[in-house]
């Protein structure tokens, strides 16, 4: 029972970093219906930014907030240098480009730092707190449940009570109308990229740690996780991500605790198979008439 | 399947040369293939003589990628299917073969026959596992396919580990191979005869496929890819032609991971990992997606990119550390760089161009003609 209840929480720190993920996913596909296969290269590469950062300054919290910002400008900087400029008639096209994205920052980053695993730091202790002789969270995971709260709830006010979160919303569902409105589509657009941008850099601070370290591949595998999540709780659905996120955490660590670490990557492909055959718009969509 | 299926009578053939949106051919499509490759044949014979035996050994290299990327040309480039997960099929049928070896050898067998054997099988395991695949993927669309495919791609090496018993984990196994016969002479190059072996199946491989890619499956690949709805109304079962498709390009897949494990005699995780399916993606879509002609020039790139940069490198004076970072990770920038590039100015890729520019010499030509 103890190891169940450990077992649930951890699940749900790791849920929580994925939901963060699978939110930057879910942004990018709302604001330009393109899934940015490249957003865990550009997480691992504001990671290294932060690694940098706290490097030359010492202080964790400089390299975090130079994390997000590299993380908002990345983004910005994708859209208005590549993705801008490709042909978006075939959904195959910026999946592509995203991947050519993700072979040139990994290599760069192998160029930069080299691929031996650098250790990143962590701003509370990783060791759990134990409440009536059981092993509950940690306070690194506390830090993790705050920070992604934080950014749902920004963001849901963001896009629920403010005039730019309006006008992204109007961008991406009409953008014609919207121009005619006044509204700048494109840098909505771009707005979008690097706030997703911004949330994927976040995630990445938060999850490599408790990976192997900084590593050029580090995000690899949580990529796919995530990708599972957003999936799962349905790619327009930002609560269907938080949903998501949270029940991929708790089935990895589920099958990590039982099963052991090697099996995880099956389960998450099983997973994304499974959601994928039986409801393929995700578990939060409603169910939309075939087009044949 | 594929095989069987794909030689579909000449007379049909020949009409679709006609029809076709290349100018009138002569003779069946088939005879001009075999052609194609027993030219091809001969001149790879001829260059086994007068290179030396590295490269030799490169020339054998771009005969097993092409196998893959010609597979996944037929996939992505006829079918409109995005597959990240052709590096995961290239580890079964390198596995497959490493196992087939290994057992062979355990039982004390020899014999020129068992390699073909092992082949056949790894084609066979790629095949399987391509039908499980391939089912899945006909249901799903655009970024849900590639995320499924990246799903399979990233978890197939992390199984072998799992696995250890069987795949040795991260070692990875080794693959016994025979020497070249006796009857070629005591003192053969082994290069040589490598390259033998590997351009003997990719060039069946090839011929099987441009086949099927100017058949009546071959159109029905083109007609779901470029309208599923008109397919489904001019009678075509589309997720049968889609998982068809897929079911091909893994068997091009497996037979090129086979490949490359003889060559390399080894096979591992590391070999197959999520970079080398990006990497097949890369070279088909440089090289241009819409032919066979696009994936040999990738399966070229894939080989001579790598020891460009080592030429590169070593012109450069850099500390070890440094040269050492720079020419594991400096084909990998400029592929992506290429790739991006590409995607926004030349969507064709290398093939296209090519194309683009006979087809303006000829008009220029014509144009005189008619003057």
């Amino acid at each position: 029972m103890d190891r169940f209840v450990f077992l649930t929480l951890d699940g749900l720190s790791r849920g929580a970093v994925l939901a963060a993920f699978a939110l930057a996913l879910v942004l990018i596909w709302r604001a330009a219906r393109i899934v940015n296969f490249a957003q865990g290269a550009m997480a691992v590469a504001t990671a290294y930014v932060a690694y940098s950062v706290s490097a030359a300054t010492g202080s964790y919290w400089l390299g975090f907030l130079a994390a997000l910002g590299a993380g908002l400008l990345l983004g910005a900087a994708v859209d208005l240098v590549v993705m801008r400029f490709v042909d978006h008639t075939s959904p195959l096209n910026p999946v592509i480009v995203a991947l050519g994205l993700v072979l040139l920052i990994q290599a760069v980053l192998g160029m930069a730092y080299g691929s031996e695993f650098l250790p990143a730091a962590t701003p509370f202790s990783r060791n759990p707190l134990t409440v009536g002789g059981v092993a509950v969270l940690s306070p690194y995971d506390l830090f993790v449940f705050a920070a992604v709260a934080v950014v749902v709830v920004g963001l849901a006010w963001t896009f629920t009570r403010t005039a730019v979160g309006l006008r992204m919303r109007a961008a991406a569902f009409a953008p014609e109308v919207s121009r005619l409105l006044g509204v700048n589509v494109g840098g909505m657009l771009t707005l979008g990229w690097a706030l997703a941008s911004g949330v994927g850099a976040l995630a990445g601070m938060l999850v490599i740690p408790t990976e192997l370290g900084l590593h050029p591949h580090a995000m690899d595998l949580v990529f796919v996780s995530a990708f599972t999540a957003a999936v799962v709780g349905g790619l327009d659905s930002p609560p269907g991500a938080v949903v998501g996120g949270l029940a991929v955490g708790l089935l990895l660590s589920y099958v990590s605790g039982y099963a052991g670490s090697d099996v995880t990557p099956l389960a998450v492909l099983v997973l994304l198979l499974a959601v994928l055959l039986v409801r393929p718009g995700g578990l939060f969509a409603p169910v939309a008439a075939r087009r044949v | 399947m594929s095989a069987t299926r794909a030689v579909t009578p000449p007379d049909t053939k020949a009409r679709v040369g006609r029809t076709g949106p290349a100018e009138p051919r002569l003779g069946s499509t088939l005879l001009r293939h075999l052609g194609l490759a027993v030219v091809a044949a001969l001149l790879l014979v001829a260059a086994s003589y007068g290179l030396e035996p590295f490269r030799n050994f490169q020339l054998a290299t771009v005969a097993a990628y092409l196998c893959a990327t010609a597979g996944l040309t037929v996939l992505t480039g006829l079918n409109g299917q995005l597959s990240l997960g052709h590096g995961a099929l290239m580890a079964t049928g390198a596995y497959t073969v490493a196992l087939c070896q290994n057992a062979f050898a355990d039982a004390g067998m020899t014999g020129g026959w068992l390699l073909p054997v092992s082949l056949g099988a790894a084609v066979l395991a790629a095949l399987v596992v391509g039908a499980v695949v391939g089912v899945a993927a006909a249901r799903l669309r655009g970024p849900y396919l590639a995320g499924v495919t990246l799903a399979v791609a990233v978890v197939v090496p992390a199984l072998t580990v799992t696995f250890d018993g069987v795949f040795n984990g991260e070692q990875g196994l080794a693959v016994p191979v025979e020497p070249p016969p006796v009857a070629l002479g005591a003192y053969f190059p082994y290069e040589r005869w490598q390259l033998w072996v590997t351009a003997a199946a990719t060039l069946l491989a090839l011929l099987l496929l441009a086949n099927l890619v100017r058949s009546r499956y071959g159109r029905t690949f083109r007609a779901v890819r470029d309208d599923e709805v008109a397919a489904r109304l001019a009678g075509i079962h589309v997720a049968r032609t889609q998982v068809l498709a897929f079911v091909v390009s893994a068997a091009g897949a497996g037979l090129g991971g086979a490949l490359l494990a003889v060559l390399a005699q080894s096979v591992s995780p590391g070999a197959f990992s999520l970079t080398l399916s990006l990497f097949l993606l890369m070279a088909v879509v440089i090289g241009g997606l819409g032919s066979l002609a696009g994936a040999a020039w990738g399966a070229v790139l894939l080989v001579a990119l790598p020891d460009l940069t080592h030429a590169l490198t070593e012109q450069l004076t850099l500390s070890p550390a440094v040269a050492q970072r720079v020419e594991g990770n400096l084909p990998l920038a400029i592929f992506g760089l290429t790739l991006v590039v590409v995607m926004i100015a030349a969507p064709g890729g290398v093939q296209g161009l090519l194309s683009r520019l006979t087809r303006a010499v000829s008009a220029r030509r014509a144009g005189r003609r008619r003057s």
